[in-house]
């Protein structure tokens, strides 16, 4: 079964959306969590030191949202590219 | 009602739940004894894989280790839920693709070298073995208290169940256990900290409630812990780093890797019937797991505050720490106290001989805390409290309901079951279907290859079991070293497998065996070796931490670093991979004609 798709540009696009979603990944926990997490700590967020929230909370939450905004955006690629499971 | 009562009935109740579901489903095939033949819904798999994943550490230990560490502690909150962004996006979907039941084959046929396989066998291994041993440790914890035992003898009544548990059903069985070990175990965590925030804050979301203000005061939690611990010469709670933050960066790191290169995790994402749903499924898995794990630091913080109140009377009504009434009277301690003593894991010990308990840090480098103990007399920390106790004893010390610490009783010992029979399916498909029969004896029936599986769990739950006795750290600590041996050896082959069309085998093999020495070179020479105690040789690699202050458990990512560069250099000089592998791993990265996976490969 023969299928007209460009596999290395679909590859290539999935690349970048790995790459930018792991950019994101980095900042919220090794970022904000722990490289700079002195400098978030002045700022609070309720009884919240910042830096202090994202180690022990918000690096959490935008794991999940990355997670479903990956799937979303791959599963939209494999439609563009045709190349979805029938 | 009595408490010791409630806690069997709570207990008793949640084992015939598993145990009428393991029956219910019990496995038949091959096939549906290690991946329930591919059908299992994601949001389920999602749910199973919280239960399978969220392991005697994450519910017993993790928040105990926690509030010893204070900020430093979220290494474990962010390391062991980042890693599922990596399973998710580099690893699951790929996997599921490539449709194999378990990571030794996948190794092996991507790399096409039964060698690698076999290399892979071994990693795998050390990995579970490591990991089982933390769980040990846990269900002696929750044996012992539960049945007013020591931890030892908790550990041979664990030992026994989990063998009934895990060679009674298959994966399939186990899948729906697990979501209803995930319900039990979810409902275990969050309700007394529920309880436990309202009390304190006022607030009923344990998330919100670590943010806001005590009751009645207009001094935040966290504030309020901040001052009383360092008053007693702890180190400041919302700031204390773990070790240096080169430590706490790689350590991060290494469990994140870990998470990713978990076998026992990673073969979950072979139970979804498409590509698109090993992706969404990881996302479901993390959604369950954070709820644990976002409620987790609160009750780390609660906890640590509601002990401190407890035997210091000045902490909740304000003044002196330090004056003498302040200490609570040894023979008035509440009862959970003296319930705790009997399994050791909890001691008092008055020092000062005054009668009363003074619970501080005496190893302070604070001096206006050396000086304020020593002006009231006091001659030493006299109570210790054993991290992997404060969940548990948590709601007690809360002076919660009897039905809320049975049912944390019965979460913990569903936690610790879940993740070892998890744990367990694993090693048994390495040793049965990799090792014996892709490696030895092709031939071998399907009868016999179930057999061999359970023979492997037999032995892996008593060596695993007698090493739990002389544990090489708290729950966590031992989990954590089995993560470091899995970032550090299976991940990077995986990854590369996927990501790099002329990865070859020797680069591979080379790597993993790298990863795999180095980091246990620098964990046995903290911990002995394969963690026999007084094996360590700490003075050949000069001392304690002395690769840049990094501490065992963190260095796995070093570890990983080591099998990627070996990798890299070993392909650089060998030939490249045959053309039909490169063009497998085209065909890995598309999603379109996947199948389910069966078992006659």
């Amino acid at each position: 079964m023969k299928h007209d798709y460009d596999s290395s540009a679909y590859w290539k696009e999935t690349i970048k959306l790995l790459r930018n979603v792991l950019i994101l990944w980095f900042l919220v926990s090794f970022g904000a969590g722990i490289l700079f997490v002195d400098f978030f700590n002045q700022f609070h967020l309720g009884g919240y030191p910042l830096g202090f929230w994202f180690a022990h909370q918000g690096a959490i939450y935008f794991f999940v949202a990355q997670i479903f905004y990956y799937a979303w955006r791959m599963n939209n690629l494999d439609i563009k590219f045709d190349v979805h499971e029938d | 009602m009595d408490l010791q009562t409630t806690i069997y009935i709570m207990v008793g109740l949640s084992f015939s739940l598993y145990i009428g579901i393991a029956i219910w489903a019990r496995a038949g095939s091959t096939s549906e004894f290690y991946s329930a033949g591919g059908a299992v819904h994601p949001v389920l798999n999602g749910m199973a894989t919280g239960a399978d994943w969220m392991s005697a550490a994450s519910f017993i230990s993790m928040a105990g280790l926690i509030a010893n560490m204070g900020y430093g502690g979220g290494l474990f909150l962010m390391g062991w839920t980042g890693g599922y962004v990596l399973l998710a996006m580099l690893l699951a979907p790929y996997l599921r693709k490539f449709g194999k039941f378990t990571v030794p084959q996948f190794i092996g046929d991507r790399f096409y070298s039964k060698g690698a396989s076999l290399i892979a066998v071994i990693c795998l291994l050390t990995a579970s073995l490591t990991y089982i041993i933390g769980q040990m440790t846990g269900v002696g914890v929750a044996f012992s208290r539960f049945l007013g035992v020591s931890s030892e003898v908790g550990i041979y009544v664990g030992m026994g169940i989990v063998f009934l548990y895990a060679v009674f059903g298959g994966m399939k069985g186990i899948t729906y256990t697990q979501v209803a070990q995930y319900i039990v175990l979810i409902l275990a965590y969050t309700i007394p900290a529920i309880f436990i925030s309202l009390q304190l804050t006022g607030n009923f979301l344990p998330q919100l409630g670590l943010g806001s203000t005590l009751t009645g005061t207009d001094v935040t939690l966290l504030a309020k812990l901040d001052s009383v611990v360092t008053d007693l010469g702890f180190g400041k709670y919302t700031t204390t780093t773990a070790g240096s933050t080169l430590n706490m960066f790689v350590y991060t790191l290494s469990l994140m890797i870990g998470t990713a290169g978990l076998p026992h995790v990673i073969m979950r994402f072979f139970t979804v019937p498409t590509v698109k749903d090993a992706r969404s499924s990881a996302g479901w898995a993390l959604v369950f797991i954070a709820i644990l794990y976002t409620t987790a630091p609160a009750v780390a913080a609660m906890a640590k505050l509601n002990l401190h109140s407890t035997v210091n009377t000045a902490v909740a009504k304000g003044g002196d720490l330090y004056a003498p009434e302040a200490s609570i009277q040894a023979e008035t301690r509440p009862d959970w106290m003296k319930r705790w003593e009997k399994t050791g894991l909890l001691k008092f010990e008055d020092k000062n001989g005054d009668g009363r308990i003074q619970y501080y840090n005496d190893k302070s480098k604070n001096e206006a805390a050396v000086a304020k103990a020593t002006a009231a007399g006091w001659k030493g920390n006299e109570l210790t409290v054993n991290a992997d106790i404060i969940v548990l004893a948590n709601p007690e010390i809360a002076l919660l309901p009897n039905w809320v610490i049975g049912l944390v009783a019965a979460g913990g010992l569903a936690a610790a079951l879940s993740t070892a029979a998890g744990l367990l399916m694993a090693i048994s498909a390495a040793v049965s279907h990799d090792l014996i029969k892709n490696q030895f004896v092709p031939d071998i029936s399907e009868k016999n290859e179930l057999l061999a599986g359970k023979i492997a769990m037999a032995v892996a739950i008593v060596i695993s079991g007698w090493l739990g006795l002389n544990p090489p750290g708290f729950a966590a600590g031992t989990v954590a070293l089995a993560f470091g041996i899995a970032a550090s050896s299976l991940f990077p082959a995986i990854m590369m497998g996927i990501f790099s069309k002329k990865m070859n085998k020797e680069g591979a093999m080379a790597g993993m065996l790298a990863g795999l020495a180095v980091t246990l070179f620098y964990v046995f020479a903290h911990k002995g070796i394969f963690f026999i105690k007084g094996t360590d040789f700490l003075p050949l690699i000069g001392g304690a931490n002395s690769f840049f202050g990094i501490t065992p458990e963190a260095f796995g990512a070093i570890g990983a670093l080591v099998n990627f560069a070996v990798a890299y250099a070993v392909d650089k000089v060998t030939p490249e991979p045959p053309a039909h592998i490169q063009a497998m791993v085209e065909s890995v990265r598309i999603p379109r004609g996947s199948k389910l996976v069966d078992g006659s490969h």
